[in-house]
Order: C-alpha cells, then structure tokens, then sequence
C-alpha cells in the first residue's frame, strides 16, 4: 500500500483529469452528439420504413379481403342469378307445356265436337239422301211394279224383307 | 515482500481461484440448460467475475 | 480472431525483437547502464518499465566503441517547485534514475530518483540518504512534466478526435459510413446497445453514453497501446485509472437522484436503528469501494499483464544457462506469444468492464424506483435483487 501510494504520481493525475475533460468535452460536443444523433435518425428512419412497409402490407390485405369478399359476393349473386333463371326457365317450360296441353285438348275437343257434328251432319244427310233415294226408288217401283198387280206384291215382299235385314 | 505477505497472498489468490471457478462452473452448467440465454449469462458472468477480480486485487494490494 | 491474429503476431515479434534488444545487449563490462542480462536487472527492468518514465526510451545498446547508446527521445519536465514552474528537457537527467545526477535550472537543483523528480534543499550538493534509502535533504515536487504517459494520453486523445472527429463529419453527407469508419461505428453501436442502455435505461442512457463512449475508447487504445513495443503503459498508472474512477464517482454523485440518496442515507423498510449503521456501509461503498474497485482492477489487470508478459520475455535471459539460447528463446517467443494473445482479449475485457461498472453505477444511481416492494406478514420490505446488488459492488 505505502509503495503504490508513493508511486501514485499526483501530476499525472492532474495531467489525466485534464486532458479527460478536454478530449471529453471536445468528443461529446464535435463527435459523439453527431454520430449518435445520425444513428438514432437512421434507426428512426429504419424504424418509420419498416412501419410503412407493415402498414403497406397491412393495406394489401385489406384490399386483398375486400376484393375477396366482393368476388365471393358476385360469385353468390350470379348462384342466386343462376338459380333464378334456371326457376325461371323451368317455370316457364312447364308453363308452356301446360298451355301447350291445354291447347291440345281445347283442339282435340274442337276437333271431335267438329267431327261429331260433321258426322251428325252426314248421317243426317245419308239419311236424308236414303229417304230421298228411298222414295225415288219406291217411286219408280212402284211406278214400275204397280203396273203389275203380281210384281208389286212381291216388290212389297222382297222390300219388307230387305228392310227386316237392315 | 515478507513471509506473512507470501503466505497472505496465496490464500487471496486461493479464494479468488474457488470464487472464479464457482462462477465460471455455474455459468457452464446455465448455458448448458438454456442455450439461448448464453449472451446474458456471459454478461453477469464477466460482471459477478470482475467484482470478485476487484475485490481480490483489493485485498492484494493492501497487503503489498 | 483472424483479423487480430496477424497484427498481434506481428507486434509480439516486434515486441520481442526490440526488447530482446534492450535486455540482450551484450556487454563487456559487468555493470553497464541499462543492461539487463541478471535475474536482478531483469526485475529492476520491469518495475522500471512498469513505472512512469520522463524520457521515450525504446532501447539501448553499446557500440563496438563500448559506449552505451540509448536510442528514444527526451520529453519535457514540467515541475511547481520552490522557485515557481521550472521546465527543461530530461535528457538533462542522462538517463539517471538515482538521484546522482544532478540538474540545475533555475536557480534550483532537481534530481530524479526511482522516476520521481526530487527539488534539493538550498545549498545541499547531492542527495544524502537514510538507512531505509530515502531522500534527507530534498523534496518532491509537483510534477506536471509531458510524461512517457501523458504522451501516451495525448496521442490517443488525438487519434480518437481523428477517428470519430471523422466518423462524425462522414453523417454529414451519407448515411452510411465508409471506409474505417464502418469498423468504429458498430463499436460506438455496442457500447450504446450492450453497455449503456441496458444497465441505465432507455429514457436517461443518453446524456451518460458520451462519456460512456469516450472511456471505453480510451482505455481500450490505451490497453492495446500498452501491448504494442513502445512500452506505454498508461492504464497500469494508478493515476490514470484513479482519475478516470473519480469520474465515474462525480458523475453518480451529482447525478444520482432523491431515491438514489434516499436509499442510502435513511433507507426506507429498515429498522431506524439500523439505518445509521447501514448508511455508513452504503457510504462507504459509494466514495471508497465502489471508485476503489473500479481503479484498482484496472490498474491491477493491465499492470499485471504487462508484468507477466514481460518475465516470460525475460526467459530469454534468465533460462539461457539452462536451456541454451535457442531453447529459452523458443520457449520465452511461445509463451510470451500466447500471454500477449490474452491480453488482447483482456484489453478490450478491461475496457468493457470499466465502462460497463460505471454504466452501472450511474443506473443505479438514476434509476427511477418505481417497484413496489412486497411486505412479508411483518410488514417489512423484502429485499429484492435490485436493494442489494449495490452490496456486492
């Protein structure tokens, strides 16, 4: 201990702290302030960059989700659209079908109720031709047979019995 | 440098020793458990290791 | 590693070369100045080395006249004595370290004993000595002189104005430094982000990194300056490392806040009989311990270092009968070789220590105590890490 306290050399000690001050002084004020100021800048700037790239991406997903629900909303609306005309289509075929039956029937029955009638109308006709063919015909028989007493019993006879076979 | 101060002397530099050995051991074994923790054990080791260096140095030179 | 390898080879095989030099000097007669080929002068040698000097001496040797050259340059010596400041160069001492050389100047007579400058009483011609060899008739006197080791401050004072005076005016036009100054500019980010924000906090670590900073690259190049063949050995001077401690120490006495005081004059949760006991404890640690360590330890390391590194060198002379000159030669290179290795890493370990204590001490004497310590069922504090970590340091 006595010898490091007579080695201790208080000039140096002056000598020391003195020139500890200046070069502190000078460093803090020409070259730590600076240095340490432009790297807290640039971590700053670093900082703020990284910040907006966060935020940049963050955005991108937005936009990413929005367009995402947008293309699944259009894909929900074209289903409904889809859908609809496909309801629609079916309704309508449907529809068309049933008219197309009812038209059908409505013809078939105008078709029967015309034929019936035309058939109603012939046969009446045939049977107004028969009964006038029939008179004619009696007409000249009977002209014919009446001339003859025997022929017009038997044309009688033979009329009788083909109207019996009618 | 008297016999007292030898003999002084060797028993600081035995303490110390025991003391170095106990943190450096412990240190060892920490990194070996937590691998990851290595840079902060380093730190308190140097720290814990620097103490005890100042304290033995202390010790030391009042015996000088 | 790599990288550092090289150099320090290269600078250990200088160191060695021109040590080798100074100690191997052959002589023709037994006692030579400076000479140093017994274990006695290799002793000698190294206090001397270890010590202050008053003149840059790199080595001597004798010239085939058998005259003892010494090869360095003289510095200024600077003294407050009775007749005011006196100054001249040491190359008037001649190389003594005795006390027999005697310098006038000024009308006083000065003499340089064991690298102290002594002022002799008016009239006396010579030092006379005691039994105990100290001086009877002279004084010491207040020794402001430029020094091996003030040059050594001042060189590196302006190498680090250079380099970061430098670095500094590189932000001005980019962002991005170039050249040398992308080695400092990590190391000024290291600092900042493993010593001082950590251990002060992120508000208050600001105003304290300049000083952080400035102490760390200063020890640092002075350590290293220490390993290089020039023989500074400034942070192994006791005051060197006493004013850079007593920094420390003002720093954290002005700057230490109501809670830093608070905990160590009338602590709170301790019984009040107590509390006088332990403010003189905590005292004690905060001006004497504390500072003492801080000074001590880096003295100590970098003293030692030199101290070691140097006896291994001496192998060369104090192993030669035994081993030959080849064999201690090879053996004193390997060794010495692997020392100074460590003491690379112990530069900068010594540096970072320093700076990294005095971060934490500043901390705990600006950190804001915000914690709220739990109460056991007695209502007493319990003591967490952070009350006690100061009873350690």
């Amino acid at each position: 201990m006595e010898q490091l306290l007579n080695d201790f050399s208080p000039g140096l000690f002056f000598m020391q702290t003195l020139i500890l001050l200046v070069l502190i002084f000078i460093l803090v004020k020409f070259a730590w302030k600076p240095i340490l100021n432009s790297l807290n800048e640039r971590e700053q700037g670093i900082q703020d960059a990284l910040d907006a790239a966060e935020a940049a991406k963050k955005e991108m997903q937005n936009v990413t989700a929005d367009s995402e629900k947008l293309l699944k909303e259009a894909r929900a609306e074209r289903d409904v659209l889809l859908k609809e005309a496909r309801e629609i289509k079916e309704s309508i075929i449907s529809e068309a079908k049933e008219q197309a039956n009812a038209e059908g029937d409505k013809i078939i029955k105008q078709a029967q109720a015309a034929i019936e009638s035309e058939k109603k109308a012939a046969v009446a006709e045939i049977k107004a031709q028969v009964a006038n063919l029939s008179l004619e015909i009696a007409e000249k028989v009977i002209k014919e047979e009446l001339s003859n007493k025997d022929k017009q019993l038997k044309l009688v006879d033979d009329m009788l019995g083909d109207i019996k076979l009618n | 440098m008297t016999v007292p101060n030898l003999v002084g002397a060797g028993l600081i530099v035995i303490g110390a020793g025991i003391g170095l050995g106990k943190i450096g051991g412990s240190a060892m074994e920490g990194i070996a458990r937590q691998p990851e923790a290595t840079g902060k054990i380093q730190t308190a080791m140097i720290i814990i290791a620097a103490l005890l260096e100042g304290l033995a140095f202390g010790a030391l030179f009042l015996g000088k | 590693m790599r990288v550092l390898k090289t150099p320090f080879v290269l600078a250990t095989t200088l160191f060695i070369l021109l040590f080798s030099n100074g100690i191997n000097a052959k002589s023709q007669e037994d006692k030579k100045e400076g000479a140093v080929n017994t274990k006695e002068e290799v002793e000698e040698y190294i206090l001397h080395h270890i010590k202050d000097s008053h003149d840059f001496h790199l080595f001597s040797y004798t010239n085939s006249e058998g005259e003892r050259k010494h090869i360095g340059f003289p510095l200024p010596v600077i003294v407050w004595s009775s007749e005011g400041l006196v100054t001249f160069m040491s190359s008037k001492f001649h190389h003594d370290d005795s006390g027999h050389h005697i310098v006038e100047a000024s009308g006083t007579r000065f003499a340089k004993l064991h690298g102290k400058i002594y002022e002799l009483q008016p009239g006396a011609e010579s030092i006379t000595f005691d039994e105990e060899h100290h001086a009877t008739n002279a004084t010491k006197v207040l020794d402001f002189s430029i020094t091996k080791s003030v040059l050594g401050i001042v060189l590196v004072g302006l190498l680090m104005l250079l380099l970061f005076g430098s670095l500094a005016k590189q932000y001005k036009s980019k962002k991005v430094p170039t050249g040398f100054g992308r080695v400092l500019e990590p190391l000024v980010i290291y600092v900042r982000d493993e010593i001082a924000k950590p251990n002060i906090g992120d508000k208050k670590y600001r105003q304290f990194t300049g000083y952080l900073l400035t102490v760390f690259f200063f020890i640092w190049i002075l350590n290293l300056l220490g390993l290089t063949p020039l023989g500074f050995n400034v942070t192994g001077q006791l005051a060197v490392t006493a004013a850079l401690a007593i920094f420390t120490l003002i720093i954290y006495t002005v700057k230490g806040n109501k809670d830093y005081w608070q905990h160590m004059l009338w602590m709170p949760g301790v019984p009040v009989l107590i509390r006088p006991v332990l403010a003189v404890i905590e005292l004690a640690g905060a001006f004497l311990i504390k500072p003492f360590s801080l000074l001590v330890r880096l003295f100590a390391n970098i003293s030692a270092g030199h101290i070691v590194v140097m006896s291994l060198i001496a192998i060369l002379i104090t192993m030669k009968a035994e081993m030959g000159v080849v064999g201690s030669s090879l053996l004193s290179f390997v060794l010495s070789l692997f020392i100074t290795l460590i003491e690379v890493l112990v530069a900068f370990l010594q540096a970072y220590i320093f700076t990294m204590l005095s971060a934490l001490f500043i901390g705990m004497a600006v950190a804001e105590h915000d914690h709220h310590h739990e109460h056991d069922e007695h209502g007493h504090d319990k003591v967490d890490a952070e009350d006690v970590r100061g009873n350690y340091i």
